[in-house]
């Protein structure tokens, strides 16, 4: 019926690879859809984690590992039995490696919308560090 | 006597054992979820008073999803806009998608089409379609003269 969505993303990507550490949740987890883009100032990270909110996202930088981790609460109603399904509710976990120009004390991160928009300005030494190179 | 009847054929049992062993496995693995023909993903709980659908969409503003309800179909449709991203920004990755959708579902059941009611939160639609009074099974009883 719907033939111009064809680009939009309906399954969600698989769980995340499980690492050497286990989970305390024994919930299914999912690797967000992630954008990320960056301009002269600053890195943005845009990460889809539909009915996770601000609450229950949690942002850890260790080192230069950004780990990104979303609890979704079950949204399951009362009274009512799941007769069919095309998605699965889970968590969200995705980590990144952030190069050394980051400004640490700067980040800012918002969810609206079961999206995470991450800010990640870069330090002021690292924006005047770079060197233009000229062409003749 | 007329009866109907027909010895079935090798080809009718195969076809019956491919499908029973489908079945088998996809009740076994995954939990029964089956992949979405069209966006948006659909979850569906029922019980005797209605259903209620879920979707999962994130980033799409309330305010560009329509929903249109008829007695027995259900569309859900919208737009998913992008980002406004600065022209000298430069994208590392791209995994998400934008665009327009649309997705009607068929009802089960006669809709009581005033009591619909959606709301989103967090990115996640959630409609609720009471089933019409007319539309729920009467008892009927059984005259005897």
């Amino acid at each position: 019926m719907a033939k111009k969505d064809q680009t939009m993303e309906i399954h969600k990507q698989n769980e995340a690879p499980s690492d050497e550490m286990e989970r305390t949740r024994s919930r299914r987890t999912f690797v967000p859809r992630a954008d990320i883009y960056e301009t002269e100032k600053e890195i943005t990270v845009l990460a889809d984690i539909p009915g996770a909110t601000e609450k229950t996202v949690d942002i850890t930088l260790e080192k230069d590992v950004l780990t990104i981790s979303a609890y979704v609460e079950p949204a399951i109603p009362s009274g009512v039995e799941i007769a069919y399904a095309e998605y699965e509710e889970g968590d969200y976990q995705r980590s990144f490696r952030l190069s050394g120009e980051i400004d640490r004390n700067k980040i800012e991160a918002v969810v609206s919308d079961g999206v995470l928009r991450l800010r990640l300005p870069k330090v002021q030494e690292a924006q005047a560090r770079k060197i233009k190179v000229k062409t003749k | 006597m007329y009866r109907r009847f027909r010895k079935p054929s090798i080809w009718q049992e195969m076809d019956q054992l491919q499908r029973e062993m489908n079945r088998l496995f996809d009740s076994s693995s995954r939990g029964r979820v089956v992949s979405a023909p069209s966006y948006p993903a659909i979850n569906i709980w029922t019980n005797d008073e209605g259903m209620l659908i879920s979707a999962e969409m994130p980033a799409v503003h309330p305010e560009n999803i329509n929903i249109d309800v008829n007695a027995d179909a259900l569309s859900i449709s919208g737009d998913r806009k992008s980002d406004e991203v600065a022209k000298e920004a430069i994208f590392h990755r791209r995994e998400r998608s934008y665009g327009s959708f649309s997705r009607t579902i068929q009802l089960p059941f006669m809709v009581d089409t005033n009591k619909v009611e959606a709301n989103f939160r967090n990115g996640v639609l959630m409609i609720s379609l009471p089933r019409a009074e007319a539309d729920k099974p009467k008892k009927i009883t059984i005259k005897s003269s």
